[in-house]
Formats: C-alpha cells, sequence, structure tokens
C-alpha cells in the first residue's frame, strides 16, 4: 500500500515550482471559452512563449472558468510578486500581443484588458468557487498548493465524527440544490443510523436548464466535491459514496474520475485515509438524461441501473436508501462549502449572509443582461446589485422586466421588488424560490405566458409519468398555456388554468409535478395583465 | 445484424465486452453500458438491448424499459451529421426557438429525428452550460455561440462542406 500524501511537502513543492517563473498565463479553458475560442488562444500563447524564447520564464496553463463568460475567451497574466491583469475576447492577435507584451515588447490594447475593479469581480465572495480558474483541475498538486484535502485532514485527525456533524450544524449550512433543508440536521440523521453500509452520495444532475453552477465546481475543481463527500462519510459513518453526474457534462465525468483516481493514489481515498482507521471509496456514475433524476428516491433508482421513478417518502433515504441501506444525497455546491467550513470554522462561514440563510450562492447569470457568466455572491445581496451592479444592467437600452430563479420550479421577480434580499425565506415569499442558482434577466421584449409555456413543455416532456396528476396535468396545463400563447384562448382559461395549477401542486406524488405550476402561478400573479391581453385579442379575432 | 450474435465477428463488441468484464457484469451498471453500446454502435438497436440483457442476466424487458426511459438513449440509425440546438432558459429567451424551427423547416427534419436521407439529426438540448454565449449550437461536436438561424445553416453547411449555392 502506498503511503499517505504528505500535503504540506506537495503543497511546498508545488509553490517552489510555480515561483521558478516569473510570469504565468492562465487562460480559461472551460466550455463557455471554448466555444468563444479558446481552443486556438491557447496554443497559440504557448507556441508564441516558444517563438520568443521565454520558455523558461513564462508558464501557460489551461484553467476553469474564470467568471466573465460573455466576454470569453479569457486570460490572465500573473507576474511574480503580484501584479496581475485579465484580458478578454483573447482570439489569436490578442494571443500573440499578450505574450509580446510580457516580453517587454508592445501592448494589449485596452479593449481587450478586464478592470478587476468592476463591481461583477468586487462584490463577489468566493468560497465554492474559491479555486476555479486559478487552479489546474487535472492535477491533484495543484489543487493541494491551493488547500485541497487540508479539511479532511483536519477533520480526521483532530475531530471526532460528532464534533464534524456539530460544526456543520452550527454553520447553519443548508442545502444548495433547491430546497435548503439544513445540512447538519441531515447528516445527523445519517450518523444516527445503525447499518453496517450507509452511502453517501453527491448530487451533480443539475436539472435546471439553464445554470450550470455545479458543473463549474465538478470540472474546475473536482477535489473541493471529493473532499467535501470525504468528510461527509467520515462524519456519518459511511464508507462509500457516489458521484452522481449528468450525462451531458462529459468533462466533469472525466475530470472527477482522474482526480478520483489520482487522490486514491495518495491515500486520500480507499482504505485507510491518511492512515487513519476511516476506509472510504468513491465511484462517479452516470444519467442519461432525465431531469427526475434529479429527485433524491430517483436518483437512487438510477443509480441501482433502474427507471428513474421516484417513490413516496418516507422511509426518507437516511433509513432506506441506496440498494436498501441509509444513504444522504448533498447536492454539488453543498458538498463543496463543507471543507472551508471544516478549516475555517463555522462562526466564519455563519458570519457571510444573513441569520437564517449563511454563506453565499453561486448564480449563473443569464439571459438580458450586459454580463452573463458565473457570480458567487453572499445570501442577503439584493437582487438589484446583482442585476444592476454586477450584470450591467440590460443592454440596448432596454428595460428590466423579471428575473427568474428556480427554473422550472420557481417563479419570476418583477422590478418592483428589485431590492428584496437573495435568501431563502425572501425568495418564496415573493412566490419564487431560491432554486439551484439559474437567474435568468429578461427584458420587456419578453412574453411572459410565452415563459410559462416554455417550462410547462419543460415539465410536460420530463415527467416521469408515475402519478396521473403530472402526467396528464402538465399536458392539459401546456395545452391551456398554448390555446393562449396562440390568441386563441376563451374566457375562463385564466381561472381553469389557476383551477389546475391547484390540483397539480397538491396532488403529484414528487417535486417535479408539484413545483411544476409554480412559473405559471408566478407569472400569473405578476403579469396577470398580459395573459388578459392576450385573451382579449383572442376575443376580438 | 446476425453478428450481434457472434461477438467474435465484430470488432466492436469487443469493447462492450471489456467495459462488461471490467464492471463484473454488475446489473446495477446497465445505465453505464447501456451508454457504452451506444458509443460504439452509434444507437440501440434490439439485438444489441438483447445482448446487453443477456450479458447482465436481465429480463430484455427491463433493458428496454430502462433504455426508453432516459431521453438520451437511440433506438435508430443516427445522420451524417448531427446539429443539437440548446433549447435552455438562456437560449429560449435569446431565441434558439427560430433556429430549430429554420434547421427544421431546412432539412425537412422533425427535432429529434433523422433527414430522410440520413443527412442530419436534429436534436434539441437543455443547457450545454455556456448561458453566456446563448444561443447556443453544437454542430457534430463543435460548439458555437451567439447563433441565430441563418449563421447554424451556414455552419451545418460548412461542417458538411456544401457550397452555398446547392442548398
Ligand atoms: C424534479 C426534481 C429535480 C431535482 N433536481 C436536482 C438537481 O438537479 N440537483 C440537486 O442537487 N438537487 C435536485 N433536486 C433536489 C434533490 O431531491 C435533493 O433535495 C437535493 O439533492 C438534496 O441536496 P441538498 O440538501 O444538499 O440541497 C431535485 C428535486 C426534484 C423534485
Ligand atoms: S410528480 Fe411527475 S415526475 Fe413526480 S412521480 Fe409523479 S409523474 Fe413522476
Ligand atoms: S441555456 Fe443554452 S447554454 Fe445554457
Amino acid at each position: 500500500m502506498a503511503t499517505p500524501i504528505d500535503l504540506h511537502e506537495v503543497a511546498e513543492r508545488e509553490l517552489e515550482d510555480q515561483a521558478r517563473y516569473p510570469w504565468r498565463i492562465k487562460a480559461c479553458g472551460s466550455t463557455a471559452c471554448q466555444s468563444a475560442g479558446a481552443g486556438a488562444s491557447i496554443s497559440t500563447l504557448e507556441s508564441e512563449v516558444v517563438a520568443v524564447g521565454l520558455s523558461d520564464s513564462v508558464r501557460v496553463m489551461s484553467t476553469g472558468c474564470m467568471g466573465l463568460c460573455s466576454r470569453g475567451p479569457l486570460v490572465r497574466v500573473l507576474r511574480r510578486g503580484g501584479e496581475e491583469t485579465m484580458y478578454q475576447s483573447v482570439d489569436r492577435d490578442v494571443a500573440v500581443d499578450i505574450v509580446g507584451a510580457v516580453a517587454g515588447r508592445g501592448e494589449v490594447a485596452d479593449a481587450n484588458r478586464i478592470d478587476r475593479h468592476i463591481p461583477f469581480f468586487t462584490r463577489q465572495h468566493r468560497v465554492v468557487l474559491a479555486n476555479a480558474g486559478i487552479i489546474d483541475p487535472d492535477r491533484l498538486a495543484s489543487a493541494v498548493a491551493h488547500g485541497a484535502y487540508s479539511a479532511l485532514e483536519k477533520a480526521i485527525t483532530t475531530m471526532t465524527p460528532d464534533q464534524v456533524v456539530e460544526a456543520i450544524k452550527a454553520s447553519g449550512l443548508r442545502g444548495r440544490g433547491g430546497a435548503g433543508y439544513p445540512v447538519g440536521a441531515k447528516w445527523s440523521l445519517l450518523a444516527g443510523a445503525s447499518s453496517d453500509q450507509k452511502y453517501v452520495i453527491a448530487n451533480g444532475d443539475e436539472g435546471d436548464p439553464g445554470a450550470y453552477m455545479d458543473r463549474t465546481v465538478m470540472e474546475d475543481d473536482p477535489h473541493r466535491v471529493i473532499e467535501g463527500l470525504a468528510i461527509a462519510a467520515y462524519a456519518t459513518g459511511a464508507t462509500r459514496g457516489y458521484i452522481y453526474v449528468r450525462a451531458e457534462y462529459p468533462k466533469a465525468v472525466e475530470r472527477l474520475d482522474r482526480a478520483i483516481r489520482a487522490a486514491r493514489r495518495s491515500r486520500l481515498l480507499g482504505r485507510k485515509v491518511l492512515g487513519s482507521d476511516f476506509d472510504f471509496e468513491v465511484q462517479v456514475r452516470i444519467g442519461a438524461g432525465a431531469f427526475v433524476c434529479g429527485e433524491e428516491t430517483a436518483l437512487i433508482a438510477s443509480i441501482e441501473g433502474r427507471r428513474g421513478n421516484p417513490r413516496l417518502r418516507p422511509p426518507y433515504p437516511t433509513e432506506s436508501g441506496l440498494f436498501g441501506m441509509p444513504s444522504m444525497i448533498n447536492n454539488v455546491e453543498t458538498l463543496a462549502n463543507i471543507p472551508a467550513i471544516v478549516s475555517k470554522g463555522a462562526n466564519w462561514f455563519s458570519s457571510i449572509g444573513t441569520d437564517r440563510s449563511t454563506g453565499t450562492k453561486v448564480f449563473a447569470l443569464a439571459g438580458d443582461l450586459t454580463n452573463t457568466g458565473l457570480i458567487e455572491v453572499p445570501m442577503g445581496i439584493s437582487l438589484r446589485e446583482i442585476v444592476e451592479d454586477m450584470g450591467g444592467g440590460v443592454p440596448d437600452g432596454k428595460v428590466f422586466k423579471a428575473a427568474q430563479t428556480g427554473g422550472p420550479s420557481g417563479g419570476c421577480i418583477p422590478t418592483q421588488f428589485m431590492d428584496t434580499s437573495v435568501d431563502y425565506e425572501s425568495l418564496r415569499e415573493l412566490g419564487s424560490i431560491m432554486g439551484s442558482g439559474g437567474l435568468i434577466v429578461m427584458d420587456e421584449d419578453t412574453s411572459m405566458p410565452e415563459v410559462a409555456r416554455f417550462f410547462m413543455e419543460f415539465c410536460m416532456d420530463e415527467s416521469c409519468g408515475k402519478c396521473v396528476p403530472c402526467r396528464a396535468g402538465t399536458v392539459q396545463l401546456h395545452g391551456l398555456l398554448d390555446r393562449i400563447c396562440s390568441g386563441e384562448g376563451r374566457p375562463g382559461d385564466l381561472g381553469l388554468l389557476e383551477e389546475l395549477c391547484t390540483v397539480v401542486r397538491e396532488t403529484s406524488l414528487c417535486g417535479l409535478g408539484q413545483s411544476a405550476p409554480n412559473p405559471v402561478v408566478s407569472t400569473l400573479h405578476y403579469f396577470r395583465d398580459e395573459y388578459e391581453s392576450l385573451l382579449q385579442e383572442a376575443a376580438h379575432a | 445484424m446476425a453478428e450481434a450474435l457472434h461477438p467474435s465477428g465484430d470488432d466492436r463488441f469487443a469493447v462492450l465486452d471489456k467495459h462488461l468484464k471490467r464492471t463484473h457484469h454488475a446489473q446495477d451498471q446497465l445505465i453505464e453500458t447501456l451508454h457504452v453500446a451506444q458509443e460504439v454502435f452509434g444507437y440501440l438497436s434490439d439485438d444489441i438491448l438483447m445482448y446487453v440483457a443477456r450479458a447482465l442476466l436481465l429480463p430484455p424487458s427491463m433493458v428496454l424499459g430502462v433504455a426508453t426511459f432516459y431521453h438520451l438513449f437511440n433506438f435508430e440509425a443516427q445522420g451524417e451529421h448531427a446539429c443539437s440546438v440548446c433549447t435552455g432558459t438562456a437560449c429560449f429567451v435569446k431565441g434558439a426557438d427560430a433556429i430549430v424551427a429554420a434547421v427544421r423547416d431546412g432539412y425537412a427534419v422533425a427535432p429529434g429525428a433523422t433527414s430522410e436521407d440520413g443527412f442530419l439529426t436534429l436534436r434539441t438540448a437543455r443547457c450545454l452550460g455556456s448561458c453566456g454565449l446563448a444561443p447556443v449550437v453544437v454542430i457534430d461536436g463543435n460548439v458555437a455561440g451567439h447563433q441565430d438561424a441563418r449563421s447554424t445553416l451556414e455552419l451545418i453547411r460548412a461542417q458538411a462542406r456544401i457550397p452555398e449555392e446547392v442548398n
């Protein structure tokens, strides 16, 4: 058996190695920048460094997401001793200029420089994304140099499992998968279950069709997810873990697999983790394109190789879950918060955010916004700060109409509530939910009934068909919305819509059906006039 | 497809068999096994489904039931080229519908289907994780952002190396 890794030594060696290069060029190699042409600019950076004879003093590396996706490809240049510059829209020519500037010949055009003092960056508080865009996700040493696995080591060597559970409870961390269930309470349930075999599962299904927070964490900092899961296992007495990733994220699967192998080789996973008595094995499992598999009981069925039909709870997975054994499912972002809580303490964590919503939340900002991309903000920030300050407002002189959170299970927040604090309770009061982190801004040109129809079509397609209210109800609701949107609505349709929403919400078996009416109810509440004018037009046609 | 019953006659079965062996023919690996089978054969024919059922000692009805539950499995041969249009929320807000309609009409192919001449498969996808570049399309694996109906049709032509005037 290999000797366990000496984390301090590895970190030190890696940092020394990095310090050998006076310059480091970090290029974002994530999906968004790739589709903007990052592949070509990265190879140009590499060949230029060789061409100008700077291979010994400049190191080019590819990292994960730097956040400001709408301005990609993004590149950061770091000079030993501090100074850092960030560049946007880096095509081949700009890449040549960047290397030229490093070599002391010429400059990069101002239009390609990004001011790091804009609110998009300064208002962020990075905990989950602390290493995204900074480390090389394919190298364990690079992650370790930035603190990876030091929390696991601390937990195993200095804390009892109970103390870990207590720390998570005290932090106030709530589930980031959507519902906001207190994480420590769930961990206690699994810790209290007596069984020879228990499982911990990371939910990386990320079903919200307009969001990519979990994907970014899995791709850009896979060790953080693995470490969080390992700490969860240590705290609850589980010895096996699964990371369930949607099949649409092949890169996340590849990175996680590689990270697991590297961690196992260094005895951070496997038998006798870090030389202790704690054993923990992890496996990645791949979905196959079914939104409902993000629901925990469906996810369990899918890991077992079955159809992903949800089942009634209780029994909850912590009593009877995977293969009939006590199991616990946590969202990827939830788990990615764990190492920082263990390292820096519950008090540090709960000092971020609000009383009842502690810590940060990662959002995927998209839609009609100047700056779109990925941000991590403290809970309690106002929607206005996110949309206007960080997002740079609605472009092209258009007017903001609504922000949508929670995807197909969520709702809209109209302009009069822009100053609402972004936390679990406040969003719920407005008829939306925190959701997993999709935040889509819509301008005045967006038709809200069409938005409702869009989400209902999604739910209709994704209904697993197990229970009638959801299977038939989503079809009915979609039919009604379609009729209204195509200008063929009839008087009384809105009443019918509301009635159906209530039935589907109250009688569906799982969260998919129960929350499918939310986008309709929310748009009807705030934008009823749009529905009414469609009906009026139909009446006059 | 008679060779499906004779693993030795088709190299592709060797890949599938290797996966089966690596996962110890575990029944809970059914979904992974179907992924591998689809990757090597392009789609899941009845013969392949039967082969998987036998290899995992599962009733064929269960294998079919699982395969049809998940959207990513195909049961028909795929086109020479594939165009996936993201219809996630961000791309929807930015007009993905018009792109789907243009490709549908341009190639007489319904979303999820393959054109009759086997040239193009049109798919819709749920968020490709590039929402900042919405609307996003993927042509034969290449992701392209900020697309509209015209540029997407152009991309398909470029990918298939069809001169503009032919189409
Ligand atoms: C239809 C449906 C889809 C869901 N999709 C996801 C998902 O993609 N990712 C996720 O983490 N949780 C999802 N959930 C919530 C999970 O069931 C579960 O509550 C969550 O993973 C628990 O983790 P947390 O407590 O850390 O949030 C979904 C729930 C429902 C009803
Ligand atoms: S509510 Fe919908 S998704 Fe959930 S079990 Fe019923 S049919 Fe399936
Ligand atoms: S919604 Fe299309 S890439 Fe996210």
